[in-house]
């Protein structure tokens, strides 16, 4: 095995343009795991935590880049204001020596249907940035998943960077496990309200071959509160709207058994996630829409 | 290859380090530093916690090559680096633990006596008089994490105790006499003794 040691951005280009097996490695969250129980034994292992960029934030007018090896500490202590609900699925990743350590940009790369950031991504909207030395281009959240463990990423490219569409209401990040720490997600559920396009947005993990979107699901609900006046008089969402989303957002699931749950009660649970999520963002919409009344 | 690294405030480098190799088995098997645990190989236990550039990781989980140039504190250096703490810095010049001091590190408290043998850090003293202490194999990652809470939060709530621990796994103690330790720890460093 050689040990790969980019100081630069660019190098760390030509370094994987010359070498397309090497594995870069961040966090090591995954990669190392695979390491030490020898299932991976990569030609290349190369360090990106020499990239000094990958780990830095910048919050724009409309969305927040965020670098590749931002860890989820930091996008927790830092960010919880404009991406709430990539916050919250951060604060439920394992245990803080791993959060210390892991990324947005790791969890991208193994793409497990599992992985936490992907359904508050997909809810809130965001494109990933990922560059070779052949060039730089955008690759829209929904088209990046691709199978069970498999991205969008050519062999030659690297992820630089997430840009995350702020938020622009409520979000929230709802996830099955046995315990409240170091728990794979049996299905978890990313929910963003945004009012300024008045829709809504959905993710769902571990409920399919690869993190999805509910979108019969999120056409129901905003064609029903569109409709019922809703985003206007603020009125509680009608139960059996609610009803009827949660039931779409359970259809839209593709589950499978396995050791951490049934595909049946994934589906399940993934309906009552999805009617409490709304339930809560529909809340705090509510109550903001009060208070800036008030004040008017 | 060679990895350059500080551990416990001092220089050293550790040779013939195989590329896929961890940050944790450099540091038993390369430098003689048995504090830090193996136990699960895949950040599940913490007992192999460390810190790394201040922050607390596996070190399971980190390559031995991503720690060239980096700073790295043990449960060997512990009770000088929460020495040097309280003191506000290195005041002799002479900070740190040396390897061989870290090698032959032992918890033994101060004898009564003769006031000989080896300082115990806070947390570490809370852990022994708290009775955390049982088969002991996960103590080193939890006296690790425990101390980096109480520097960022000197007066945790038992939910922050609780998610601070919340990566290190006991299976002998239950817990509780943990929590009385960390609790213990914090309310000493409150009083200031
Ligand atoms: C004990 C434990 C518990 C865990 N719990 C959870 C959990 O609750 N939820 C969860 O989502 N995950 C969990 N994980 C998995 C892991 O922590 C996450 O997937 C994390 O986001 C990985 O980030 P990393 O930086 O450590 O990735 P690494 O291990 O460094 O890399 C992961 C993959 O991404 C690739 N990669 C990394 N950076 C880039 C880049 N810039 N460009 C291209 N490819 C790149 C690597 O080559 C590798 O294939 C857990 C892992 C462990 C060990
Ligand atoms: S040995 Fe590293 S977490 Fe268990
Ligand atoms: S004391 Fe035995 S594992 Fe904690």
């Amino acid at each position: 095995m050689d040990f790969l040691r980019p100081a630069s951005w660019e190098e760390a280009l030509a370094a994987k343009a010359e070498h397309p097996t090497a594995v870069p490695i961040a966090g090591g969250t995954d990669v190392m795991v695979e390491i030490n129980f020898d299932h991976r034994r990569p030609e290349y292992l190369m360090d990106l935590n020499r990239v000094g960029d990958l780990s830095e934030w910048e919050v724009g007018e409309e969305s927040v880049r965020l670098g590749a090896s931002v860890p989820y500490t930091k996008i927790m202590e830092n960010l919880r204001a404009e991406l709430p609900g990539l916050a919250l699925a951060s604060h439920t990743v394992a245990s803080p020596q791993i959060r210390n350590r892991g990324g947005v940009g790791g969890n991208l790369g193994t793409a497990s249907p599992a992985g936490d950031a992907h359904p508050a991504l997909l809810a809130a909207g965001a494109e990933v940035e990922v560059e070779s030395v052949r060039g730089s281009r955008r690759i829209p959240i929904d088209e990046f998943y691709k199978g069970v463990k498999r991205n969008a990423l050519a062999a030659d490219e690297l992820i630089r960077a997430v840009h995350v569409k702020k938020a622009d209401g409520p979000q929230q990040f709802s996830k099955v496990g046995t315990r409240n720490a170091m728990v794979i997600a049996v299905c978890a559920f990313g929910l963003a309200l945004h009012p300024r396009t008045r829709t809504v947005r959905t993710g769902i993990g571990s409920a399919a071959p690869t993190p999805i979107r509910a979108r019969a699901a999120e056409e129901f609900l905003n064609a029903a509160l569109e409709e019922g006046g809703f985003w206007d008089s603020g009125k509680i969402v009608t139960p059996s709207v609610a009803k009827q989303f949660a039931d779409l957002c359970a259809a839209a699931c593709n589950p499978i058994d396995d050791v951490r749950g049934t595909a049946s009660y994934r589906r399940h649970a993934v309906g009552v996630m999805a009617r409490r999520t709304l339930t809560w963002t529909w809340e705090s919409y509510r109550g903001a829409r009060r208070l800036t009344e008030g004040a008017a | 290859m060679r990895v350059h690294f500080t551990v416990n405030g001092r220089p050293q480098e550790a040779d013939d380090v195989w590329e896929g190799e961890s940050l944790l088995y450099v540091l038993r098997e390369r430098l003689g530093l048995p504090g830090s645990k193996n136990a699960c190989e895949q950040g599940e236990c913490g007992s192999c916690t460390v810190r790394l550039d201040g922050v607390p990781v596996c070190s399971c989980l980190v390559a031995a090559g991503q720690v060239e140039g980096r700073e790295v504190v043990t449960v060997e250096g512990l009770a000088d680096f929460a020495k040097q703490r309280a003191e506000g810095g290195c005041a002799s010049g002479a900070c740190g633990t040396s390897l061989q001091n870290a090698q032959e590190w032992q918890a033994q408290g101060t004898d009564s006596q003769t006031g000989e043998g080896t300082e115990l850090a806070p947390i570490q003293q809370a852990f022994i008089d708290a009775g955390a202490v049982q088969c002991g194999f996960c103590t080193p990652g939890l006296l690790v994490a425990a101390d980096e809470m109480l520097e960022r939060n000197p007066n945790p709530a038992d939910a922050d105790i609780r998610e601070a621990l919340s990566g290190n796994l006991c299976r002998c103690t239950g817990y509780e006499k943990i929590m009385d330790a960390v609790r213990l720890a914090a309310a000493r460093q409150s009083q200031g003794v």
